[in-house]
């Protein structure tokens, strides 16, 4: 096998070549590196940290014993806010300048004990807090199918990463979208799991109640495998979800017989012609399929965004408070500790984290807290029974992801609320706690990714992976340009 | 117009645990700085708190002790304010779904036990230490020791029941008594492993309402309880009393100096921005673990005080010393099993004691030397007066040496026990003789004087006389003369 186009496999075939001894782990966590890489990070700057040595040192781990590992020798992404041993962990912010985490994250260990190696931290919203990947301390990404549009985020490095090529898997985190907007942007999967069944534990908290780690891939097949990988409860973290992750290993079952919930009043309006467009391809495909079309209503978004943003800003408030300049991390100024800290606060947090900091602190403080901290968490019950009582009547729902395919760089960052409103679809699947998953569907007449969102009931990712795969197999996958081939490494029609 | 004083205490608990609160750091004092910490107690990135089973059982045990109610759920919450010895800048507690509501501790003032009234108990995480400030050339420097950062605590609020310091005294050391009693702490305030702050506010005797108050923070010891109390009071009444008003604050009481120093004004008042710890699920208390801590929990202090009255006879003082130390009580038990309750109950609260006192040793040391049935031996023939107290108080000490049982070491030690009544009585006609004027006063019915008379006759002895036997040959020749005396 020629090392030169292992990058395009899908990571089980990559492992699958690594166990069998076709390959080495280094030549397959090379692959992208020496491949795709070379041809895009320069322009679209998806990777924050990577270290050569570091992934010779991941490569040589799994040398000595790949049977038996899932992932024996992938290459896998790790965006910035999860922490790492052998590459720093910034949440790409001034603030965590030259961190190394001590520990592994559980779901990095747990990538780590599957044979997977950790090829580069990625580029991301400072601190998560953004939805185009614009607000890093490094600079923007941008997306790989047109260069003057956003990734999406905030964790567009790890989806545009998986996009370009540079890793057939990556982890991403999602607060209110952050996995999946970014893979419809770059036209790959995104899942985000049901709260608690991906650990937290090393996942430096944006809102803790909303956070879950996500995944990206190309292949379905290979999001099913990382899922089982990574999914299950973890004693570390007091939130993971008790008794094991459900089985995925079933996710080329087909969708024969299941019901999908049509909510089409929430793209009457406000949403792009062409997403609706994605929408319907995708629900004949899954028709196609044998899966039954259920027209129902949901409640507009609107009060759920509300929600949203009073309970993610009053948790980012507190989470983010311990970054004073103290123990770890930049520090600003000496002598005075509440001016180090002050001054540390000020000039290593960036813009939208410094307002999203203001905006919960307000909203927790005295007089105000039941008026909006109180109701907001009365919302989220209600999206919570929206949802429920949507999942009555289908087994998921599909819709949209965001309302607009990729936007232009600079477009909305001077607009934090039309930027807020990005995550107008995803958040809900936050609130309630269900997993979502972003599948790409063809592109636009402009040749941007288009994308539907699929929502299950809690513990629902083994039907979500199914429809996925049917929606995956029942349209040809659009090829991303430039200066190589990619339509190796996708998926061909059955 | 007279001014009543209105007190309410919060009190903290560091729980004996092996390790702390949220993370498996051992919870221990004495450390090489920063040497007990991990990812978790240090707020590092990422890291999550999960719940110490262990300290969850012992703030149950407490509160169940206390007559505490416990809701079926409990909520921990965060609390804000940045301050660089808490590593996340928040502290993870309990604020409006505590673990346990009301309750009650009984404490005895003036002699009279009465029972303090509580609001509430609740778990949190203790915070690390600051040392400041040291130099480090020409700049002062501050050091920062996170060893007790995450240590599990207890707080403990009373309502607004006390009216006089003495009786927040009391109370704390009726707290330090339970709680080890309970084996949840150690309770030592000089380690902070107990630690008091106070609300104390005045207003016009007769008045229902509260006047503003002032918080007291930084009183480490019961006497510094009192005493900071004491001071604040009196400032208080000054400035009322002349017509001023007092101002919200938070004041730290300088037990060195006797001194109060203005901590934080109302303006510097923090506002905490409490909300429910999203890291941690609801703590739910399920009925049958309740009932099963409840069910072993031990006797408590007063109950059992009550009992020893009630059941051995023993006067209120004299049982309420003994159940100051749970294994105190024990050893009485122990001796009380074998012996007249009374009698062991003087032996313990005085020789044991002593023996502990000048000694230097713990009462299980003490324990090991001499077990409670050995005693017993001895205070059983002290009871049956068939030991002088002189030649009883030196066997104690040779028990305390030696092994065997108390025959046994008086023998070893050669020690003669006079008991014969025929000798006694010419003794005793000796001391009649020599104190003819008393003895004529106890002819009299002056009969008190007896007990000096028999004093007489042991000491005639050399402290061999059995305090028994004597008593009884006394009394017969007392009773010849009477009749002598009467013919």
């Amino acid at each position: 096998m020629s090392a030169g186009g292992l990058w395009r496999l899908p990571a089980r075939a990559l492992a699958e070549a690594v166990r069998s001894g076709r390959c080495t782990p280094l030549e397959a966590v090379s692959s992208g590196w020496e491949g795709p890489a070379a041809a895009w990070e320069r322009d679209v700057h998806a990777v924050a940290h990577a270290d050569p040595e570091a992934r010779a040192a991941g490569a040589a781990a799994v040398a000595g014993h790949p049977e038996g590992r899932p992932l024996a020798g992938v290459p896998v992404v790790v965006k910035d806010n999860l922490c790492t041993l052998d590459l720093p962990t910034t949440c790409c912010s001034r603030l965590l300048a030259g961190y190394h985490a001590p520990y592994d994250a559980t779901v990095v260990s747990r990538l780590r004990a599957a044979g997977a190696v950790v090829v580069a931290k990625s580029n991301m919203d400072e601190f998560a807090m953004g939805s185009s990947t614009e607000r890093s301390c490094y600079g923007p990404t941008r997306n790989p199918w047109d260069l003057e549009r956003v990734p999406g985020g905030s964790s567009g490095g790890s989806a545009a990463a998986v996009a370009y090529g540079l890793a057939p898997l990556a982890l991403g985190s999602d607060t209110g979208g952050s996995v999946r907007q970014p893979a419809a942007f770059c036209g790959v999967l995104g899942l985000k799991p049901t709260y608690g069944r991906m650990s937290r534990y090393g996942l430096v908290a944006f809102a803790s109640s909303l956070d879950q780690v996500g995944l990206f891939a190309r292949h379905v097949g290979d999001l099913a495998v990382a899922y089982a990988a990574l999914a299950g409860p973890d004693p570390r973290d007091a939130t993971s979800r008790p008794g094991p992750a459900p089985d995925v290993g079933g996710w080329d079952a087909g969708v024969e017989g299941l019901a999908f919930g049509w909510p089409a009043n929430l793209w009457r309006e406000g949403v792009d012609a062409e997403v609706v467009e994605g929408l319907e391809e995708a629900a004949a495909r899954l028709e196609r399929a044998g899966a039954r079309r259920v027209p129902l209503e949901m409640p507009s978004g609107e009060a759920a965004l509300a929600a949203y943003y009073l309970v993610a800003t009053a948790e980012a408030s507190s989470n983010l408070a311990r970054f004073d300049g103290v123990r770890y991390g930049a520090r600003a100024g000496d002598g005075d500790v509440r001016a180090l800290q002050a001054r540390t606060r000020s000039e290593g947090f960036g813009e939208e984290v410094q307002r999203r900091i203001l905006l919960g602190t307000y909203a927790l403080s005295k007089g105000y807290y039941d008026e909006y901290y109180l109701t907001a968490q009365r919302a989220r019950t209600r999206v919570r029974r929206e949802h429920e009582a949507a999942f009555a009547r289908c087994d998921f729902l599909l819709g949209p992801v965001a309302p607009t395919p990729p936007f232009r760089l600079g477009e909305k960052l001077e607009d934090p609320l039309a930027m807020y409103l990005s995550d107008l679809f995803t958040l809900g699947a936050n609130l309630a706690g269900i997993p979502g998953l972003s599948v790409p569907v063809g592109t636009t007449r402009a040749g941007l990714p288009r994308a539907a969102q699929l929502l299950g009931p809690d513990d629902a990712e083994p039907v979500l992976l199914r429809a996925a795969r049917a929606v995956e197999v029942g349209g040809e996958r659009a090829r991303l340009g430039r200066t190589h081939e990619t339509e190796a490494a996708w998926p061909s029609k059955r | 117009m007279a001014l009543e004083a209105v007190i309410g205490l919060e009190c903290h608990v560091q729980l004996r645990t092996r390790t702390k609160m949220f993370c498996g750091c051992r919870a221990a004092f004495g450390d090489e700085p920063n040497t007990a910490v991990c990812p978790v107690c240090l707020g590092l990135p990422g890291s999550l708190p999960r719940p110490n089973g262990a300290a969850v059982e012992a703030a149950l045990r407490l509160g169940l002790a206390l007559g505490c109610e416990v809701p079926a759920v409990s909520v921990f919450a965060r609390k804000h304010y940045f301050y660089p010895d808490m590593p996340k800048n928040y502290q993870i507690t309990q604020y409006d779904r505590p673990l346990c509501v009301g309750g009650a501790l009984p404490a005895e003032v003036g002699g009279e036990e009465r029972d303090f009234e509580l609001a509430r108990l609740h778990l949190e995480e203790d915070t690390g230490k600051s040392f400041h400030p040291e130099r480090r050339g020409d700049r002062p420097v501050s050091r920062l020791d996170y060893n007790r950062a995450g240590v599990p605590l207890v707080e403990i609020v009373t309502k607004p029941v006390f009216r006089d310091p003495a009786e927040c005294a009391a109370f704390l050391a009726a707290l330090r008594r339970l709680v080890r009693w309970l084996g949840v702490s150690d309770g030592d305030m000089e380690k902070g492993q107990l630690r008091c702050d106070a609300n104390v506010s005045l207003r016009p005797g007769g008045a229902t309402a509260l006047g503003v108050k002032t918080e007291l923070k930084n009183l480490n010891t019961i006497h510094g309880v009192e005493r900071g109390l004491r001071a604040e009071i009196g400032r208080q009444r000054a400035l009322l009393e002349e017509g001023g008003e007092v101002e919200p604050a938070t004041l730290l009481y300088d037990a060195g100096r006797g001194r109060l120093a203005v901590m934080r004004t109302k303006e510097e008042i923090h506002d905490y921005r409490y909300f429910p710890e999203p890291d941690l699920p609801a703590l739910a208390t399920g009925a049958a673990a309740l009932e099963r801590l409840r069910a072993a929990l031990p006797e408590l202090p007063w109950a059992r005080a009550a009992r020893l009255c009630a059941v051995h006879g023993l006067a209120a003082e004299d049982a309420r010393v003994l159940c100051e130390q749970r294994e105190l009580a024990d050893y009485y038990e122990a001796c009380a099993a074998g012996a007249d309750p009374r009698t062991a109950s003087h032996w313990v609260r005085t020789a044991v004691l002593a023996a502990l006192r000048e000694r230097g040793w713990t009462l299980e040391a003490l324990a090991g030397r001499l077990a409670p049935a050995r005693l017993a031996g001895l205070v059983a023939r002290v009871a049956a007066g068939t030991l002088p107290g002189p030649l009883a108080k030196r066997a104690f000490a040779w028990m305390l040496e030696e092994p065997g049982g108390v025959d046994e070491v008086l023998a070893r030690h050669g020690a003669r026990v006079l008991d014969d009544l025929a000798a006694l009585r010419a003794l005793a006609r000796e001391v009649l003789d020599e104190h003819a004027e008393v003895a004529a006063g106890v002819l009299a019915g002056r009969g008190r004087a007896v007990d000096f008379l028999l004093g007489q006759v042991v000491k005639r002895s050399g402290g061999q006389a059995a305090p028994g036997p004597a008593r009884a040959a006394l009394e017969a020749e007392l009773a010849r003369r009477a009749g002598r005396g009467g013919a």
